[in-house]
């Protein structure tokens, strides 16, 4: 039996804890808000390059002269992972399950003979990593400085990515993040990102034009060798966005359980320490009534 | 069917900048400049750095500063998405000339072509704001 002391340093410290819990669940939610603002007010970029994207590709398929980004070097023996995790923890399950998805894509590539690059953004999903495929990381980005992911820093990701598929470093690129669906659920996701795909249902997003069709200016690959290294940057960015809400997500969840398995706890204590404080004061009692009997 | 005004529209990734209905719209396309006015035919177009002149009322309203990006007319519709944009009146002489100084360092510095392609654009970025500013 524990004694009574060491049972209310155990109730206060588990009530602090719960304050902290508590607290960071606060944060969560209110960088949640910002984060899901962030995250719509990027979408008609998206949309809109998306329908310029169908036009585009509509008038190109078929061609040889397509930009390699769009179809790719024509192999798949190299395949770059760009793994977006995020910096810090304290999140549930929301690391683990981006990396656990990419674990599973880095064995089938393995087990299908082809070469493995990973690039890791994010501290997390490095740490985790590298303890049984530290040899395949070839590149790691660092966030843990920005308060607020922009476009800035999508775009220096893009560039990276861009200038080793350039330099002919690897064939194939996807990236793994966590779509934001709701505040309990986030769905791992995996998207390809070089050869670009053009979501099917962007085709009938673009707009009706009655029969006229698109003049292009300079002429389709001028544009789409400028649009596609954009539209690169606009996914990462996406996936980028996405991953900032899930992860404050995440979290939210992950500290409202916190505290309430503190509250649980601290009420379990509470009686534990109830019962043995009235068992003392018992004992107490009949030790003075059995001695006052003896006289 | 020829619609009074031109729906302008001008988007950053981060979020959509500016919206209004003009009647004329200056776009420095990467050809040349182009006006897009009511029934304007479906075009698409890249985008040099240089300044979109918004028309209403038969007066100048808006002029923007873009770096590049990518013009759409559709259906007397004008999108037009750019990566940075910043308002003529915003642009401060002395710190686009600062930037433009640091960039032409960075030319002089970059070792290899990709950094040195980088940082050209961004000499001509700045290059091309401080003709705006003038």
């Amino acid at each position: 039996m524990p004694s009574l002391k060491s049972l209310r340093v155990r109730i206060n410290s588990v009530k602090s804890t719960q304050k902290i819990t508590k607290a960071m669940k606060m944060v969560a939610a209110s960088k949640l808000r910002r984060a899901q603002e962030a995250a719509e007010a990027a979408r008609p970029y998206a949309e809109r390059m998306a329908s310029i994207m169908a036009s585009l590709s509509a008038a190109q398929t078929g061609s040889d002269t397509a930009p390699r980004l769009m179809i790719g070097t024509g192999k798949d023996q190299v395949h770059l992972l760009i793994v977006a995790t995020a910096e810090r923890g304290l999140c549930g399950a929301f690391n683990s399950s981006i990396v656990k998805l990419a674990r599973r894509k880095i064995e089938e590539l393995t087990a299908a003979g082809k070469t493995v690059k990973i690039l890791c953004v994010g501290k997390k999903g490095r740490d985790q990593l590298r303890r049984d495929h530290a040899s395949k990381i070839a590149d790691t980005v660092d966030l843990s400085k920005v308060k607020k992911v922009g476009f800035a820093e999508a775009q220096e990701i893009a560039d990276r990515v861009l200038a080793m598929f350039e330099a002919g470093e690897f064939d194939v690129a996807h990236v793994f993040y966590n779509n934001f669906k709701s505040v309990i659920s986030q769905i791992p996701t995996v998207q390809q990102l070089i050869p670009a795909m053009v979501a099917g249902d962007a085709v009938n997003a673009g707009p009706d034009l009655k029969g006229a069709i698109y003049e292009f200016e300079p002429d389709e690959e001028t544009i789409l060798d400028q649009l596609l290294p954009r539209n690169l940057s606009m996914q990462v960015y996406r996936a980028l966005l996405e991953n900032a809400a899930s992860e404050q997500g995440a979290r939210m969840s992950a500290m409202d359980n916190a505290t309430r398995n503190a509250g649980e706890m601290i009420k379990k204590l509470t009686t534990v320490y109830n019962r043995s404080r009235q068992a003392q004061i018992t004992k107490e009692l009949i030790e003075i009534i059995s001695g006052a009997e003896a006289v | 069917m020829a619609a009074e005004s031109v729906r302008f529209e001008l988007v950053s990734p981060e979020k959509l900048l500016l919206a209004v209905d003009a009647e004329m719209v200056v776009v420095p396309g990467e050809a040349g400049d182009f006006g897009v006015l009511p029934g304007h035919s479906p075009l698409i177009s890249t985008i040099r750095n240089g300044v979109i002149e918004v028309t209403v009322n038969g007066a100048v309203t808006e002029r923007i500063f873009v770096a590049g990006g990518f013009a759409e007319v559709a259906n007397d519709k004008l999108t037009v998405l750019a990566e940075e944009a910043t308002p003529v009146s915003k642009l401060d002489r002395a710190k686009v000339e600062q930037a433009l100084k640091d960039a032409r360092e960075d030319f002089d510095d970059a070792k290899d072509d990709h950094a040195k392609a980088r940082a050209n654009a961004q000499v001509e970025k700045y290059t091309a704001m401080l003709e705006a500013a003038a």
